[in-house]
């Protein structure tokens, strides 16, 4: 059987090509910043399913030879002596590791203006910001350099980012993708993501780095489907016969952008050509998702982030007493993000506060979970929405944090829930990308990168850039 | 004011958490090695380093130990119980939080015997919770100037925290609570449940309140207590000052105090501790502990049978005091040498004395294991029987259990060669007696003319005749018929 056109893509963009591209985007004050290491040996295998195809990490997962930082001043220079399960998988497949990409400090924002080591350009437009925290990852792909990338996602840090820059983001099932050697924001909600110029390659990526790890206890001892059968688009004139396709009306709010509402309409328009049947459905809680996220992932955050404390590895700030030498390690080294999420996260969980915060949260988590089985439950198999609220904003136009906050209020609930999820681009306004996202019942990434595959098909054909 | 009139009116509140280590061969969330002694940060990794990124996997032969130390303890194992973290920033403290059980602890409402009431009815503490949780490091500080060391190969190491009711109403008590504690774990063999190494190590919560009062004063917890006797003498030094701040018409503050072996003094910790809030939750990288009621019921299945148990058994089986009983049950390996000797010689209480007297005081002296000692069990059974058969005396068996302990051999052959075989045979005891009386003619005229009372001075003298070596017995028997 001869490879699919997208894998031959993928296998001719080589390491050298990559090169080139990266010398010409990164370079110049205007450069993308998107990687904050590289390795220029970087060959990758002969043999595997990626063998010496270039692929680009998020610099909070842990690799062997590379540093990895966090983009925070409190890891600048750190050497991790172990490698993060997915990035070993990525490797063992062939894949040729050229870089740790830039991206919000911890992963805590959605711009990738949080960066200790500066903010990464949006690629189709270098005034714009590619959206966060896994900005560079994002960047690398758009921009050419990759065609696959790692980044995580806690509450849409890989769907935002792709939709912002017109790639394809997915975030797995809660458990597909093993945490090991990610380094935790909020581990009940962390998970590896994948970036790809396209659905079956960003599905390649997955369907290599997921599978049950040992080494993490939350990791799902549940069998990866093949993804790149998923992704293979059958050529009956209705591919999606008898799929049913949720639109839940809380991610189509009055106070939607009209221009981003029309652009989902149109791929909801594409998805019933395929055969699709489109059914308005109800997750009522959606709401309650931006506090209950950042409650739940601040106090995680607080507990993750003690272990910065300057005593065993990273930056020690100089001091005389232990608890000097704490407070001028954390505060010198952290961000203001990070700091105001640590203190939140901290106060959340204090004696007193616990039960009206942290507990409240967690029975919400809960309905929010039980409403997304109960949709799926009712004979809706994937539901699709819009990915973020708006386009790619400028550099420095979102300054108050809440409002940024926002920009995650499609994406936090698939996190909460546990499900897969994803990000591809459906159209454009003024210019700049929209993504669209699918959301399927956990472990259901096959049937949901069925129907992604489908779509981006019916979009090529039809003529969408 | 004596110390005995200070604390008069003045009723004494105690509980005891207890931190025992788990003996498994690697750390509860990771598998480097536990043991001991190794050189500093030896047995470390990116885990228990909490390195960034490492995750913890729970190790299930900790939770077969804890689950079988909840059992012995009388508890309840729940079939779900909840990993928490608790926050607190110390040098020696990887993760900046310790992974323990908060709210859903892996067991429950146990009980132990620590001895019998006034009235006769068995006198009961109840154990509030036994959770599971990770070690942390040691600090050291007295090894560098200006400087301190942290060692990380004790972080991780696998504990349960064993906390009971404040049950517990005198110095005594908490002594024995603790020794009770200590056997029945070792027992179980989930823990060495060494106080000196630190594999068992005891907190005292402890306050005082007036005779009849419901609630409980304001506590201090003891920390630092390295031995039994310890416990109990810091108890008795608290009990007083906690007493006398209350006469004067002062407060107790809630402290944490530390006992000084060498001074023999509580005094308060330098650090305040006791403020924190620890602010714990779930620990989201751990998903909920669950434990079929098959895996539970087959850990109990696993268990010995426990001191308590033993303790009724060995007085009814064996007709042995209490006190025996007690001594005998001190440990696991002497109760169950015992038991071996006791069923090898067919003789429980002179297995008891031996046991009790000689063996232990030359386990003590030589400093050897009992499973190392020299005389084993089938050993020290065939002296026993020599004994009981009357073929050595007993000072003889004395003597050839020392000649055992330096040499090889049966021991009826080792007492041949040495001599302290009993002479029974008439041949050579009226040989003996013949020539004691013609050596003594006037004691001889005396005795064989009716003076009894001289028949001892003669054994004496054919005894004495004869090396030790004859059967006391059997010249008494002799000398009584020549008197007629």
């Amino acid at each position: 059987m001869s490879s699919p056109a997208w894998f031959e893509r993928l296998r001719a963009h080589t390491v050298d090509d990559a090169w080139r591209t990266y010398d010409a985007v990164q370079a110049g004050p205007e450069g993308l910043n998107a990687f904050l290491a590289v390795d220029r040996s970087a060959r990758g295998a002969d043999t595997g399913r990626l063998a010496g195809i270039p692929v680009a990490v998020k610099d909070n997962l842990a690799t062997l030879g590379l540093p990895t930082t966090c983009a925070s001043r409190v890891l600048a220079g750190y050497m991790s002596p172990f490698e993060a399960t997915a990035v070993r998988r990525l490797r063992e497949a062939g894949a040729a590791v050229i870089g740790k990409t830039n991206m919000d400090e911890f992963a805590m924002g959605s711009s990738n203006e949080n960066s200790a080591f500066g903010p990464v350009r949006n690629p189709l437009d270098r005034e714009r910001v590619p959206g966060g925290s896994s900005g560079g990852s994002a960047a690398a792909v758009a921009s050419g350099v990759v065609r696959i990338a790692l980044g995580s996602e806690t509450g849409g840090s890989v769907r935002q980012p792709a939709s912002f820059c017109g790639i394809v983001g997915i975030k797995p099932t809660y458990g597909r993708v093993s945490r090991y050697g990610l380094v935790a924001y909020a581990s009940s909600l962390d998970n590896v993501g994948v970036f790809g110029a396209s659905v079956a390659e960003a599905a390649l990526g997955l369907e290599i780095i997921a599978g049950h790890d040992r080494f993490d206890a939350t990791s799902a001892a549940v069998t990866v489907p093949d993804l790149t059968v998923a992704t293979t688009v059958s050529t009956e004139a209705r591919p999606l016969a008898g799929l049913v396709v949720g639109r839940p009306v809380e991610y189509f709010p009055a106070s939607l952008d009209a221009r981003i509402a029309e652009q989902c309409e149109r791929a909801l328009q594409l998805l019933r050509d395929l055969g699709a049947e489109v059914r308005d459905v109800s997750l009522p809680s959606t709401e309650l998702a931006i506090p209950v996220y950042y409650i739940i992932a601040p106090a995680e955050a607080s507990s993750n982030l003690a272990r910065y404390d300057g005593v065993r590895f990273g930056v020690r700030a100089a001091a005389d007493d232990l608890g000097s030498m704490y407070e001028r390690t954390r505060s010198g080294g952290f961000g203001d993000e990070v700091t105001r999420r640590i203190l939140l996260g901290t106060y959340v969980l204090s004696a007193g506060y616990y039960d009206a915060y942290y507990r409240r949260a967690q029975a919400v988590r809960t309905l929010i979970t039980q409403e997304f089985a109960q949709v799926f439950a009712s004979g809706v198999h994937v539901l699709f929405t819009p990915t973020a609220p708006t386009t790619a904003f400028r550099l420095g136009e979102v300054s108050d944090p809440y409002e940024m906050y926002l920009s995650d209020i499609f994406t936090v609930t698939a996190n909460l829930a546990g499900v897969p999820a994803m990000s591809q681009p459906i159209g454009t306004v003024d210019g700049l990308p929209v993504g669209g996202q699918l959301m399927a019942p956990h472990f259901g990434e096959a049937t949901m990168l069925r129907v992604a595959a489908a779509l981006e098909h019916a979009q090529r054909a039809g003529g969408m850039s | 004011m004596s110390s005995e009139t200070i604390t008069n009116g003045w009723e004494l509140v105690i509980g005891l958490e207890v931190h025992c280590q788990l003996k498994t061969r690697s750390k509860i969330f990771c598998g480097c090695a536990t043991s001991f002694g190794d050189a500093p940060n030896a047995n470390t990794c990116p885990v228990c380093l909490g390195l960034p990124g490492a995750l913890p996997v729970l190790n299930a032969h900790a939770v077969e130990l804890a689950t079988r130390a909840s059992i012995a303890l009388g508890c309840t194992v729940h079939e779900t119980s909840i990993f928490a973290r608790k926050n607190y920033f110390y040098p020696d403290l990887p993760k900046g939080y310790q992974i323990s059980q908060f709210d859903r602890p892996l067991a429950t409402a146990g009980a132990i015997v620590v001895g019998v009431q006034p009235d006769g009815t068995p006198r009961v503490i109840r154990v509030h919770r036994v959770h599971m949780e990770e070690d942390a490091g040691k600090s050291v500080h007295d090894r560098f100037a200006d400087m301190s060391a942290i060692d990380l190969n004790r972080a991780g190491t696998p504990l349960v925290e064993i906390v009971s009711e404040p049950d517990i109403r005198s110095a005594a008590e908490a002594g024995a609570y603790a020794r009770r504690m200590k056997q029945i774990l070792e027992y179980a063999d989930v823990s060495d449940a060494n106080m000196e190494e630190g594999s068992l190590r005891v907190d005292v919560n402890i306050s005082v309140r007036r005779h009849g009062d419901a609630a409980l004063g304001t506590k201090t917890e003891i920390k630092n207590l390295n031995s039994f006797s310890a416990i109990e003498r810091a108890v008795e030094i608290e009990y007083a000052r906690q007493c006398r701040v209350l006469t004067e018409g002062g407060v107790v503050e809630q402290q944490t105090m530390l006992y000084d072996d060498k001074r023999n003094e509580v005094r308060p910790a330098r650090s305040k501790e006791g403020s924190h809030d620890y602010r714990y939750f779930p620990d989201p990288d751990l998903p909920p502990l669950r434990l079929p009621s098959a895996f539970i019921k087959h850990q109990a299945d696993a268990l010995p049978e426990l001191p308590p148990a033993r303790r009724s058994r060995f007085a009814a089986q064996y007709g042995l005091p209490e006190n025996d009983v007690e001594q005998l049950l001190a440990t696991r390996e002497l109760a169950d040498r015992f038991e071996a000797v006791a069923s090898a010689s067919g003789d429980a209480k002179r297995a008891a004395n031996w046991m009790l007297g000689t063996v232990l005081a030359s386990v003590n002296a030589s400093g050897l294991a009992l499973s190392a000692h020299p005389v084993s069990v089938d050993r020290l059974a065939a002296l026993i029987k020599l004994e009981v058969a009357g073929d050595v005396s007993n000072t003889a068996a004395r003597q050839l259990f020392a000649m055992l302990e330096q040499q090889d051999g049966e021991p009826l052959e080792v007492a041949r060669a040495a001599g302290l075989l009993q002479v029974r045979d008439d041949g050579a005891l009226v040989g003996w007696i013949d020539e004691v009386l013609a050596e003594n003619p006037a004691e001889a005229a005396r005795f064989l003319g009716g003076e009894k009372k001289l028949q001892g001075v003669l054994v004496g003298l054919v005894m004495k005749k004869s090396k030790g070596a004859a059967d006391p017995k059997k010249v008494n028997q002799l000398l009584a018929a020549r008197a007629g």
